[in-house]
């Protein structure tokens, strides 16, 4: 325990903390623009300075560890006048363009200049140009509106393990970019978008499916089906200030329907036939003996990811679609025979946590007839901003039940929308379909809660299955180099690109509560514990599709509609 | 104090584990058979104290090969061949006076050596003839070496009592230019790798930090914390492997004195590095070095490989146990890898970026481990030290820095070169009595120390004993030893924004205030140097709004910046501010610039009475700015002008006035 | 596949990051400069992402993405240089070449770079042509050394 002094308050703190962490931890707020909780500090915008007493410049609070009888000002004119110059500073490179700004009001570098009353344009001077990186499916890159506080680089690196962008360049030419100054779209970006969820300014930002979705909804010839991803219902309320981790689901399905989507779907329904199809899958590489571990194939990011960087373990990844793609391909199909609409003036648009989603919707082989299975991704963010913009307030709003058949789900398609969630869900049909009982408890506790890498072994029928579930990609290269060099006792992994899986995903409102991750993954808990259903396999409309449609699981139709082939991918590396 | 400390350190050699001269002495007796060799006649022939036929130095360090050494050399060789004279040719380095590049020195048997100044290959044949008849050409030399074992030369001065050696004390650089750095048995002849077989045999690692802390020693790279204290502390740090560094990038522009050093006595550094890593408990070193220096990049690795097979460096060294692989690692040229984490992250391969301490690199360095980075003239000094004892070093100096400090002499300037002085010389000696003063007969204005991070200083100052303290009250700072000398040609608004010119190119990008503040700042200075002709009516009202704000943003880059390449950016616009205020606003206000530097806020006119209509002028202006007649007088539009000067180059008649 | 980068990175087997640097420095020193190739080879070398690669390559002054004229004039920048009027040296080559630092020519004679400082403060102004110095350059010497560099260019070429 050290002793110290903070703008004349006694403090006691943990020898060896930081000071931006001693106080937070005492209510007191200095602004960051690089800091990224859990990482090695960078030190690198000095908006967090500073004055200590006898030191003799200012000192970034998030590197410099507290030290007995220290004293401190947080907030002297000395380290005020310093954060106000370094706003100004960065405004004075800025292109001013807030009111065109998808991150208008919601963006760091706006805040501050606000909080530090910025009024004047003090330095003027050349604006650096740069080009509009818009080559990716899945993001856009403003490097002009870039800060360079490096946040996107170390996520990319450090979180996601794949290093797509860097920093290019010095001095006042330096910029963030992928190799050789090219576009995303040839990079290695698996599109996961967590880039744009730590960017504190509109550097980073989804490439957006608005204009199309908004131009189908308007076109009469069009019928346009919507489905929302297990995850979006306890998300979007936090663009509408509500609560982080209430569940929207009535008021949402109310939201889409007014805003003229003819019907409305729950992914979860897919999910729950994943579970159908992965978990034969699973059961059936068991009993013929590999390859294993099944790998997961929800995420897209992840399977760019394994395209990309382990082509040789492609063969262990599951040939199911993800959910998404499953329920857009049974929609055209399956939906429109049965409400006799022609499939090609079907419009399926999604909803979905995610920005690599938008990038699996163009993969070609994700079609049937030359129609895509999903015709345009929505983020959460950007569904909230079309509800904002029709005028509709989510909190007024009475809730309406989802729209048959795919309306219908069990807690288990829930799930997949948090880490360990899918292999839960295919834990407890897997135990059905090998013992033919359910399982006694549902729930298991170790493959729960945020960790980056969580692993359990169950026993299904005599038979010992290690599962294990890891979220954020650069944990999951451990698994996965585990799995290389001979590991065995895995007979099931489920990856989730982002680190807490789809709550945390790249498409998620761009929370300032540290907490919201956390009550997120609680609201996803509580739904399955209240839940009547808790098993994919007891979902009434599964059952009715396999009989009247798709036969059985891995059956031919399935075969044709769900499931999907990989492809090896000579990036640039 | 200091005859029986020399007495002690006799006393002792007898316990050594191995004495350098015994090695090679022995192994002359033994594999080459000069059995009659004895250590005496070993040190007279490697010093050339003795020699049987002339020998020839070249000084073909960096600066001599520039002022064309390489062909002079080249002219002996064909001289002696052709003549049939035999004698011995030795490249040497730098002995500092490279004004008078190229440098030939001349022993003859029995007489001292002879240094002569200019020696341009057409030179070669004229000197080599009347010194070899025994006529030496008074107008081409600078002076005669000493040497107890031959006679002396009528009529000539001796070297160390020119005036610009005279006033030196030669510490770090007392080897070069004399010996051949490629020959590791002439080093140890001059006492070379004593200190370290000394250090090894009697010394305990923390021994050796203490002797060197209580020398006084300051790390010479421009920060001038304490050297013993900073292996000390690496050393405290429990680990399974430490480094030392060696910073020889010496970005600095206007600084040598590393390359010189590395160039002319290779060794030197060497067997420095070897104690220092001794002391700090690391068996492997790097050196940090410019790509630019490829020369002594080469005598450095020649160097390693002549230590290794001598058993000085490698395993086991002089048999004491210690292990020290030293690496050559070549930068790639960035300023910011002068800041001990950046060229840590540079030799790990990653962008030179700093990042911020704590944790210090004693802690956590290169690989994680604990590391020191000691710079090459911090690192040279120590042999000595340890040699002739901590006491002897610290006799020279002021109260807070003790010892000598190299600078390199450069600008407007007689004597451009290498001096090394000792601390609390004041800069006036530096600048008239060594450097012999302004030539032309122009006025002296400034004095730039320290670099980019260094500050202008004013004849006001010139009185000022150097040491670190001193230097910092009036603004400026050590640096690594640049000290570039300014005439009243030449602007200081020009030079600050030279050098923030040089910053923000420099900086590394990573925090905002230098990043962006420095790049600012240079703005605001380019606006002072802008010509109205180019101006708009907004520009000047920026003008005065920069020149507001500058105060203000120079003190937050220097309070907020991550590293010190960033807190001592805005020091060349503060020192020329605060000593030349009135240049400023002679800018600012009457547009004019004072010592006529700044182009664009010069006028050119055509004295009509003086041209006479060649063309010359128009048709070399780049701007299309001049019109006339051919063999009418021609006239300059002032709109155009862009102040370029050129008509003033090529003008025969002197026909174009500047004012 | 290059041939002459794969040889040297046969040298740099099992070697990891801290050789990045001095894998550039080599491969551009035969090269002459460091091609979009040459660098996803030493990526894949090294198991770096090109990014890393890239970024430290752009980082340092020293390697350019172009080739370089036959003549590589290195115009230093140093202090001294400077006082000693280095801006009319570069100003006088980049009206004599019409070329700007970091272009070459196009018939590819000549290419000019700025440099900090060559650390030859003593000879200032200097530039350096293929590493060799030329010491106290005026705009006239400029011109000079250019006519003879021009015409020792014409004689490789065409005899």
């Amino acid at each position: 325990m050290v002793k110290l002094s903070v703008n004349n308050r006694n403090i006691e703190a943990k020898s060896g903390d930081t000071i931006l962490s001693v106080l937070k931890r005492n209510g007191i707020k200095v602004p960051t623009l690089c800091h990224l909780e859990g990482l090695f500090p960078s030190g690198a915008c000095r908006m967090c300075v500073v004055e200590v007493e006898g030191l003799p410049g200012l000192v970034p609070s998030c590197a410099y560890p507290v030290q007995d009888g220290m004293r401190i000002q947080t907030h002297s004119p000395r380290a005020v006048r310093a954060r106000k110059t370094i706003v100004e500073l960065l405004l004075a490179d800025h292109p001013d363009d807030c009111l065109y700004c998808v991150r208008n009001g919601d963006c760091d570098l706006q805040n501050l200049a606000e909080e530090l009353g910025v009024r004047q344009r003090r330095y003027a001077g050349k604006k650096s140009m740069h080009q509009i990186d818009s080559s990716s499916p899945s993001l856009i890159r403003d490097p002009a509106k870039c800060i360079l506080c490096g946040k996107c680089v170390r996520v990319c690196e450090e979180i996601q393990g794949v290093s797509a962008i860097d920093f290019i360049g010095r001095g006042s030419r330096a910029r963030v970019g992928p190799a050789f100054d090219e576009g995303l779209n040839v990079s290695s970006c698996i599109n996961c978008g967590q880039c744009v969820t730590v960017c504190p300014t509109g550097a980073l930002r989804e490439q957006s499916a608005l204009k199309d979705v908004i131009d189908a909804l308007n076109d009469p010839g069009k019928f346009v089906v919507v489905q929302h991803a297990p995850s979006v219902s306890v998300t979007l309320g936090e663009e509408f200030g509500i609560k982080p981790g209430t569940d929207m689901i009535g008021a949402m399905t109310t939201a889409l329907r007014r805003l003229g989507f003819d019907r409305v779907f729950d992914t979860s329904f897919s999910a729950d036939l994943t579970i159908m199809e992965e978990g034969s899958e699973l059961v059936k590489r068991i009993r013929e003996g590999g390859p294993l571990p099944l790998l997961t194939s929800c995420s897209p990011g992840w399977i760019k990811f394994v395209e990309q960087f382990y082509p040789e373990l492609i063969g262990h990844v599951s040939s199911c679609k993800s959910p998404q793609q499953m329920l857009g391909a049974i929609a055209k199909s399956y939906f429109a025979e049965r409400e006799g609409i022609d499939p090609a003036r079907m419009y399926s648009v999604s909803i979905m946590p995610c920005t690599a989603k938008k990038f699996e919707a163009e993969r070609p082989e994700l079609s049937s007839g030359g129609l895509a299975d999903v015709d345009a991704v929505l983020t959460t963010r950007e569904a909230a901003r079309l509800i904002r913009m029709r005028g509709l307030d989510l909190n007024s709003l009475p809730p309406e039940p989802a729209d048959t058949p795919f309306g219908e789900r069990s807690s288990a398609g829930k799930l997949f929308g948090v880490s360990g969630g899918v292999m839960e869900a295919a834990a407890r049909s897997a135990h059905y379909l090998l013992t033919g009982e359910e399982m006694a408890d549902p729930v298991i506790k170790s493959l729960r809660g945020l960790d980056g890498i969580k692993e359990a072994t169950i026993t299904i029928g005599g038979l010992e299955l290690g599962l294990a579930v890891a979220s954020g990609l650069a944990n999951a290269r451990k698994l996965l180099d585990q799995i290389r060099a001979g590991r065995k006792d895995l007979h099931f992994m489920e990856v989730m690109t982002c680190p807490g899986g789809c709550i945390a995903g790249g498409g998620q409102p761009v929370s300032s509560d540290p907490n919201a991750i956390r009550a997120r993954m609680k609201s996803l808990y509580a739904i399955d514990t209240g839940a009547a259903n808790r098993v994919s396999h007891r979902n009434k409309q599964i059952q009715k599709i396999y009989e009247e449609f798709l036969g059985e699981p891995l059956g031919e139709r399935s075969h044709k509609l769900l499931h999907t082939r990989y492809v090896t991918r000579d990036v640039m590396i | 104090m200091a005859e029986t400390l020399t007495e002690k350190k006799l006393m002792v050699k007898k316990a050594m584990i191995g004495d350098p001269v015994d090695y090679f002495v022995e192994r002359h007796v033994k594999e080459f058979g000069e059995s009659s060799l004895t250590r005496e006649i070993w040190l007279a022939r490697k010093r050339r104290e003795e020699i049987v036929r002339p020998v020839l130095f070249v000084g073909t360090g960096t600066c001599g090969l520039g002022a064309g050494a390489g062909r002079t050399l080249k002219a002996i060789l064909r001289y002696l061949t052709e003549r049939r004279v035999e004698a011995d040719v030795v490249e040497v380095g730098c002995i500092g006076i490279c004004v008078e590049e190229p440098l030939v020195d001349i022993q003859l048997s029995g007489k001292n050596r002879l240094s002569f100044r200019q020696i341009t290959e057409d030179r070669v044949a004229d000197l080599l003839d009347g010194v070899f008849a025994g006529k030496v050409p008074s107008e081409r030399v600078i002076g005669q070496h000493r040497n107890p074992k031959a006679a002396s030369w009528d009529d000539i001065p001796y070297l160390d009592e020119h005036p610009f050696f005279a006033p030196q004390t030669r510490r770090v650089l007392v080897r070069c230019g004399l010996i051949n750095p490629r020959d590791l048995e002439e080093y140890v002849a001059h006492g070379g790798y004593r200190a370290l077989a000394e250090t090894l045999s009697r010394y305990t690692p923390s021994e050796v930090c203490e002797q060197i802390e209580k020398s006084g020693l300051r790390g010479r790279g421009g920060g001038g914390f304490p050297a013993g204290l900073k292996w000390k502390l690496a050393l405290q740090k429990p680990a399974d492997q430490r480094y030392l560094i060696c910073n020889a990038d010496e970005g600095d522009p206007g600084a040598f004195m590393d390359r010189a050093v590395i160039e002319g006595d290779p060794h030197r550094l060497i067997e420095g590095m070897a104690i220092a890593a001794y002391a700090m408990g690391a068996t492997r070193a790097y050196i940090y070095i410019r790509a630019e220096y490829p020369l002594a990049i080469s005598r450095l690795d020649e160097a390693i490989a002549q230590a290794r097979s001598a058993g000085f460096l490698g395993k086991n060294l002089f048999g004491s146990g210690n292990d020290l692989e030293i690496v050559i690692k070549k930068g790639a040229g960035a300023f910011v890898c002068g800041e001990e984490t950046a060229l840590i992250h540079s030799i790990e391969g990653r962008r030179g970026m700093p990042r911020p301490k704590p944790p210090f690199p004693s802690e956590s360095g290169l690989f994680g481990k604990p590391t020191a980075v000691s710079n090459v003239e911090t690192l040279a000094n120590v042999p000595d030290i340890l040699d002739r004892g901590a006491d002897w070093f610290s006799v020279i100096g002021t109260e807070t820095s003790k010892g000598t400090k190299v600078f390199a002499l450069s600008g407007k300037i007689r004597y451009t070169g290498l001096v090394e002085v000792a601390m609390g010389t004041t800069l006036r000696q530096i600048v008239f009595d060594i450097g012999g003063g302004i030539p032309e007969n122009r006025a002296y204005k400034a004095v730039q120390i320290g670099g980019p991070s260094g500050g202008c200083i004013p004849e006001a100052h010139l009185d000022i004993q150097i040491d670190y303290e001193s230097l910092k009250r009036i603004g400026a700072m050590m640096g690594s030893g640049g000290l570039v000398v300014m005439d009243e040609t030449t602007c200081m608004v020009d030079i600050a924004k030279y050098f923030m010119d040089f910053i923000q190119r420099e900086s590394c990008g990573k925090c905002i205030p230098c990043r962006e503040g420095t790049r600012r700042m240079l703005e605001i200075l380019e606006r002072i140097t802008r010509g109205r002709r180019n101006e708009n009516g907004v520009d000047a009202l920026e003008r005065f709004k920069g020149v507001m704000y500058l105060a203000r943003l120079a003190s937050v880059i220097q309070d907020t910046s991550l590293c010190g390449l960033g807190k001592s950016a805005p020091n060349p616009v503060l020192s020329t501010l605060r000593w030349f205020r009135d240049e400023y606003e002679a800018h600012i206000y009457e547009r004019r610039c004072p010592a006529g530097a700044c182009p664009e806020l010069l006028t050119y006119l055509i004295d009509e009475d003086q041209c006479r209509g060649c063309t010359l002028c128009a048709k070399q202006c780049p701007a299309e700015a001049i019109l006339g007649k051919p063999k009418a007088p021609h006239y300059i539009l002032p709109d155009k002008c862009i102040g370029c000067g050129a008509c003033v180059d090529v003008c025969r008649f002197g026909a174009v006035n500047v004012s | 596949m290059n041939p002459s980068v794969q040889t040297i990175l046969d040298k740099y087997v099992g070697e990891g990051r801290d050789s990045l640097i001095p894998l550039l420095q080599e491969v551009q020193d035969r090269e002459g400069y460091l091609s979009r190739d040459a660098l996803k080879l030493i990526g894949r070398h090294l198991n770096l992402p090109a990014s890393k690669i890239y970024g430290v390559a752009t980082f340092y002054n020293q390697f350019r993405f172009e080739a370089v004229g036959r003549y590589h004039i290195q115009v230093c920048r140093g202090t001294a240089c400077h006082v000693k009027g280095s801006a009319k040296v570069l100003e006088t080559l980049t009206r004599e070449l019409k070329i700007r630092p970091g272009q070459t020519t196009r018939d590819g004679l000549f290419s000019i770079e700025v440099v900090a400082c060559i650390g030859a403060c003593g000879l200032a102004p200097v530039i350096a042509v293929n590493g060799e110095f030329h010491a106290g350059v005026t705009p006239e010497k400029i011109k000079e050394i250019l006519r003879t560099y021009r015409k020792q260019g014409a004689e490789a070429i065409h005899g």
